[in-house]
């Protein structure tokens, strides 16, 4: 599993690849919420086409960054999520987050 | 003539283990040729059963706690077992219940259950306050469809 950050415009985006579950949630909360504390940006968007498995513990993940964004009056977004990604956000009635676009690129930040 | 197949393996509770124990099972489960969604289905199902054991089942536990694992494939069903020795569930019914956690400062979504209910055929919850539980989960994993 691997995190990647990009800040751009007023908004954070979270790239992860790889695992989601109990045991990589922790590190990602860690690394997300460390940038949210410092910048508060109005969206945090988690970047999920990468996500090779993700279990409910990457709903945990969603739902607290909500709370914390939500808290400032921000905002969360789950972008193009690969397909076990998108079947458990959606089984948590959570489809509305989802967002398509194009593939998040570091070299054209800011 | 074909042969029932099982193998067990015991983990300690640990969450770094959770992803090997997804792993074990779906490796054993390939020999029934599954589709790529279905052991998806099954490393999901394993996941939540796990994760559950080390987020709940040990949380009191001075000592780190065991985790053993079962997978019988019998015909074309896989029966997997994932049992702990912990604090056990005073109430399935609730425990069970989409959105209940025992943990939201953990910020666990409570969709364990529901997770291991749509991924799988059967799910099966036994649990005895003080002595621990068993989760088993049925799958039948239908052929490939022949082209």
């Amino acid at each position: 599993m691997s995190v990647e950050l990009i800040s751009r415009d007023n908004g954070i985006v979270a790239v992860i690849t790889g695992e989601i579950d109990h045991h990589a949630a922790a590190q990602i909360r860690t690394e997300i919420d460390f940038a949210l504390e410092r910048q508060t940006p109005s969206l945090l968007i988690f970047d999920m086409s990468g996500v090779t498995f993700m279990d409910s513990s990457g709903i945990g993940l969603i739902l607290g960054r909500q709370r914390i964004t939500e808290s400032y009056g921000g905002a969360v977004a789950v972008k193009n999520p690969s397909p076990c990604a998108r079947r458990i956000i959606t089984l948590a009635g959570l489809s509305t987050l989802i967002i398509e676009g194009k593939k998040e690129n570091k070299n054209e930040a800011r | 003539m074909k042969h029932d197949n099982y193998f067990k393996i015991t983990l300690p509770a640990l969450s770094r283990n959770e992803s090997f124990a997804r792993a074990a099972v779906s490796a054993f489960a390939a020999q029934l040729d599954p589709t790529v969604d279905k052991i998806g289905d099954i490393k999901a199902a394993v996941s939540e059963a796990v994760t559950n054991c080390i987020v709940h089942a040990y949380a009191d536990s001075p000592v780190v706690g065991v985790v053993e694992i079962t997978a019988k494939i019998k015909d074309d069903t896989l029966y997997i077992k994932i049992r702990d020795k912990g604090c056990g569930i005073d109430d399935i019914k609730q425990a069970m219940t989409p959105l209940f956690t025992s943990k939201p400062e953990e910020e666990r979504a409570g969709l364990g259950f529901a997770v291991m209910e749509s991924c799988c055929d059967k799910l099966k919850v036994t649990s005895t306050p003080g002595k621990g539980t068993t989760v088993t989960l049925t799958v039948r994993l239908d052929k490939k469809e022949l082209a």
